[in-house]
C-alpha cells in the first residue's frame, strides 16, 4: 500500500509540474464551451414525426401526405391524445409532432383560416429549428399551390412550439457534447500519453523490474486522472449552470454517477491505447484520430446522427460519447431517470468491461 | 530450477531473434559472485538484448539463462526483486527532484533512503548538494550517479548496468568506475556493458562481443596477452595518404587509425623499423614516427573482428 501511495504521489507531481498538462486539464473546458457556442446549421432527412389529427378530414390528410411525401419526414406514429405527445417525445424516437385542430377543413372553408401546431423536440436545437422550418415551408407551399389555385383566399397558420428548450439555447446542445469531448480527452489521451511516456523514457523498464505489480502501476496512473476529470466535469456543469443558465432537471447525483461511469470507460480506453503504443507520439496520434475526431464528428455532438449516411451511423454506434451525450441530455434537459436511459448506461458499462479486459490481456510484464 | 552452482549469472547458448535480425546468436558466459563483468562491444552488438533477457524484460528465443539460480522465464518475479537495473536510456523522472526520485524508487522497492543509506552514501554525498534540483536539470554525469543510487537503493545482489557511461564526460566516467569498483568490494556482483574499450581494463573479466557473438571471454590481461603479435604505431604528416599507402603494401596485414597514430600489424616478422621507414620515405612521407607498442583491448577487439569476418 505504501508503494502504491508513493506511486500515486509521483503521478500528481508529474501533472502539477507540467504547465502544458495543467493547461489542457483546466484551460480546455472553459475554452471548449466558448468555442462550441457557435454551432453551424445542417440539413435534415428522414426525421421521424408523429401526427395528432383531431380533424381527420380530406385537407388534413392531404397535408399529411404532402409532408410524408417530401422525403424529409417519416410518419412514425399517429397519436390520439395530448398525453400521448409527451410520451412519444420521451421515448426519444420522434423529433416533431404535428397537431391539426378539430374541424380543420370546415373551419378553413367557413372562416378562411385554420391552425396547425408544430411541436418540436428542442433538446437538440439545430434539428428542432430546421425540422419546424421545413414543416412550415411544406404547409405554406401547399396553401399557395393547391388552395390558392382553386381561387380560395385560405390561410393556414402554423404555430410552432419548442418542447424542453423553448428558448432555443444552443448551449443546451453543446454542453453534453463538450463534456463528452473533454472527459474523453483528459481521461483517455492523458492517461495513454502518461503511460507511453514511461515507456519512452525507459522508466517503465525499472517499474517492471521493481516489485510493483502491473495492476497497481496502471491503477496508480489512472487515479489522478480520474480525480481531475471528475473535477473537470463539475467545472463544466457549474459553468453551464451558472453562466449559460442551463437547467439540471434530473438528479445531480445521478448525473455525476453517469459521468463517473463515462470517465471510467475513457480511462480504460486510454490504458488500452497505451498498451499498443510505445511512445508518446503514437499514443497521441491514436487518441487524436481514433478518439477525438470521431467523438466530435460522429457522436451526434455537432451533426445529427439520423442525417448521416448509413455506414457512418453504424460507426457512430460504437462511439461511447454518443451514448453519454444522450444520457446527459436526458438527465439535464428532460429530467429523465434510469428508466429511460438504462440502455445507454448498460452500453457504457459493457464498453468499460470490454476495454478493461482487453488492456489487462494486452498489458505486458515484459518489453515484448 | 535450483541447480546448485557457484555462478550468479549463467547463460548457455543464448539466442535472440527479432523479426528481421538475429541480435544474439548463441552466447554463453557465466559470472561468479562478487565479480565485475564487462560486456564490451560496439552499438548493435547485442549487449542491450542480453541485459534485457537477464533482467527478465524479454524472452530468450533459445538457450538457458539463469540469474541467482532462478530461471528468467519461470521465476522472473524472484529475479526482479533481487536485481538492480539501470537501462541504457534511463533518464529518471525529469520533473522530479533528485531527492524525490530517490525516495520514489526506495518506496516502490519497499524500502527507505535511510535503510540503505550506507550503500549509496559514497555516491549520494556527491549529488546531495543538488537534492532539490529537478533531475532534468542535472548534468549527464550527475544523472548517472543518481540513476546508480536509484538502482542500488534496495540493496540488490546483482547490479546490471547497460552502458552507464555513454554520453558522460571523461572525468565523470572515471569517477563512475571508481564507484563501481567500491561497490564490487562490498560484494555486489556487477554486470556492465560499454562501447568504450578503455573501460575494459577496469573489469575483472570481459566478454568482447560483436554482431551477437562473443569473440573472447577472459581477464583484460589475458585478452591482451592473446594478441600475440607485434604491433606497430605509425605516424606521418599525411595521415590519410599513409593509410592508403600502408593498405596497398603487400606485407601489411591490418591498419586501424588510433588517435593520431595508425596501429598496424604485418604478415611477416622479418621486417624491422628502419626497413619500414625507408619504404615509407620512398612513398614521399615526411615526419615518420614508428615504434613497436603493446596492444590494448581495442587492438584485440579489432583483430578479433577482422579474423571473424
Amino acid at each position: 500500500m505504501n508503494r502504491f501511495i508513493g506511486f500515486v504521489k509521483k503521478e500528481f507531481h508529474h501533472i502539477f509540474r507540467d504547465s502544458q498538462t495543467m493547461l489542457i486539464l483546466f484551460g480546455m473546458p472553459i475554452a471548449q464551451i466558448l468555442i462550441f457556442g457557435y454551432i453551424v446549421s445542417n440539413e435534415i432527412n428522414d426525421v421521424k414525426i408523429g401526427i395528432y389529427d383531431k380533424s381527420q378530414d380530406h385537407i388534413t390528410h392531404e397535408i399529411t401526405n404532402k409532408i410524408t411525401a417530401s422525403g424529409f419526414f417519416i410518419l412514425h406514429e399517429n397519436l390520439n391524445s395530448e398525453k400521448e405527445i409527451e410520451k412519444a417525445f420521451k421515448r426519444g424516437i420522434i423529433r416533431e409532432v404535428i397537431v391539426f385542430e378539430p374541424n380543420f377543413a370546415e373551419k378553413l372553408e367557413r372562416d378562411g383560416t385554420a391552425g396547425i401546431q408544430i411541436i418540436a423536440d428542442a433538446s437538440d436545437v439545430n434539428t428542432a429549428n430546421i425540422v419546424s422550418n421545413y414543416t412550415k415551408a411544406i404547409i405554406n407551399s401547399y396553401v399557395k399551390n393547391e388552395l390558392f389555385t382553386q381561387g380560395l383566399p385560405f390561410e393556414i397558420i402554423p404555430e410552432v412550439r419548442m418542447l424542453y428548450n423553448d428558448e432555443l439555447k444552443g448551449v443546451y446542445m453543446f454542453v453534453p457534447g463538450t463534456m463528452a469531448l473533454i472527459l474523453m480527452l483528459v481521461s483517455a489521451m492523458m492517461t495513454s500519453i502518461s503511460i507511453a511516456r514511461e515507456k519512452e523514457l525507459g522508466t517503465m523498464e525499472i517499474l517492471l523490474v521493481s516489485p510493483l505489480k502491473p495492476l497497481p502501476i496502471v491503477i496508480g496512473k489512472v487515479i489522478p486522472y480520474m480525480a481531475l476529470s471528475f473535477v473537470n466535469a463539475i467545472v463544466i456543469i457549474a459553468l453551464s449552470y451558472f453562466v449559460f443558465e442551463m437547467p439540471i432537471q434530473g438528479s445531480l447525483i445521478f448525473l455525476l454517477a453517469e459521468t463517473l461511469l463515462f470517465i471510467f470507460m475513457a480511462l480504460s480506453l486510454g490504458i488500452l491505447i497505451s498498451t499498443v503504443s510505445n511512445n508518446q507520439m503514437v499514443a497521441m496520434f491514436i487518441s487524436m484520430f481514433a478518439l477525438l475526431l470521431p467523438t466530435i464528428l460522429l457522436s451526434g455532438f455537432i451533426f445529427p446522427i439520423e442525417n448521416m449516411p448509413k455506414i457512418l451511423q453504424w460507426i457512430s454506434s460504437i462511439m461511447p460519447a454518443r451514448y453519454f451525450i444522450v444520457i446527459v441530455k436526458n438527465i439535464m434537459i428532460k429530467g429523465s431517470g434510469i428508466g429511460v436511459i438504462w440502455k445507454e448506461t448498460l452500453i457504457l458499462v459493457g464498453m468499460t468491461i470490454f476495454f478493461l479486459g482487453m488492456s489487462i490481456k494486452k498489458f505486458k510484464v515484459r518489453l515484448e | 530450477m535450483q541447480n546448485q552452482s557457484n555462478y550468479i549469472v549463467e547463460v548457455t547458448d543464448l539466442k535472440k531473434s527479432y523479426e528481421k535480425v538475429d541480435a544474439v546468436k548463441g552466447v554463453s558466459f557465466s559470472v561468479s559472485k562478487g565479480e565485475l563483468f564487462g560486456l564490451i562491444g560496439p552499438d548493435g552488438a547485442g549487449k542491450t538484448s542480453i541485459f534485457r533477457i537477464l533482467t527478465t524484460l524479454m524472452f530468450p528465443t533459445d538457450g538457458q539463462v539463469s540469474v541467482l539460480d532462478f530461471d528468467v522465464i519461470k521465476d522472473y518475479k524472484k529475479i526482479r526483486s533481487n536485481i538492480g537495473y539501470m537501462p541504457q536510456r534511463f533518464s529518471l523522472y525529469q520533473d522530479l527532484s533528485v531527492e524525490e526520485n530517490l525516495a520514489f524508487f526506495a518506496r516502490i522497492f519497499g524500502t527507505t533512503i535511510e535503510e540503505n543509506y550506507d550503500l549509496i552514501k559514497d555516491i549520494y554525498v556527491q549529488i546531495e548538494p543538488f537534492k532539490d534540483r529537478l533531475a532534468g536539470k542535472l548534468s549527464g554525469g550527475m544523472k548517472q550517479k543518481l540513476a546508480l543510487c536509484c538502482a542500488l537503493i534496495h540493496s540488490p545482489d546483482v547490479l546490471i548496468l547497460d552502458e552507464p557511461t555513454t554520453g558522460v564526460d571523461a572525468v565523470s566516467r572515471k569517477e563512475f568506475w571508481e564507484m563501481l569498483i567500491r561497490l564490487k568490494d562490498k560484494g555486489i556482483t556487477i554486470l556492465v556493458s560499454t562501447p568504450y574499450m578503455d573501460e575494459a581494463n577496469l573489469c575483472d573479466r570481459v566478454a568482447l562481443i560483436q554482431n551477437g557473438e562473443i569473440m573472447s571471454i577472459d581477464t583484460p590481461e589475458k585478452v591482451i596477452e592473446n594478441f600475440g603479435r607485434k604491433l606497430w604505431a605509425v605516424k606521418s604528416d599525411k595521415i590519410y595518404q599513409l593509410i592508403k599507402d600502408l593498405k596497398s603494401l603487400e606485407f601489411v596485414d591490418t591498419v586501424f587509425p588510433f588517435g593520431e597514430f595508425l596501429h598496424i600489424t604485418l604478415k611477416t616478422e622479418d621486417l624491422n623499423q628502419d626497413e619500414l621507414i625507408s619504404i615509407l620515405t620512398e612513398n614521399n612521407h615526411k615526419g615518420i614516427q614508428i615504434q613497436v607498442i603493446e596492444a590494448n583491448i581495442e587492438d584485440c577487439f579489432m583483430q578479433l573482428m577482422s579474423t571473424s569476418e
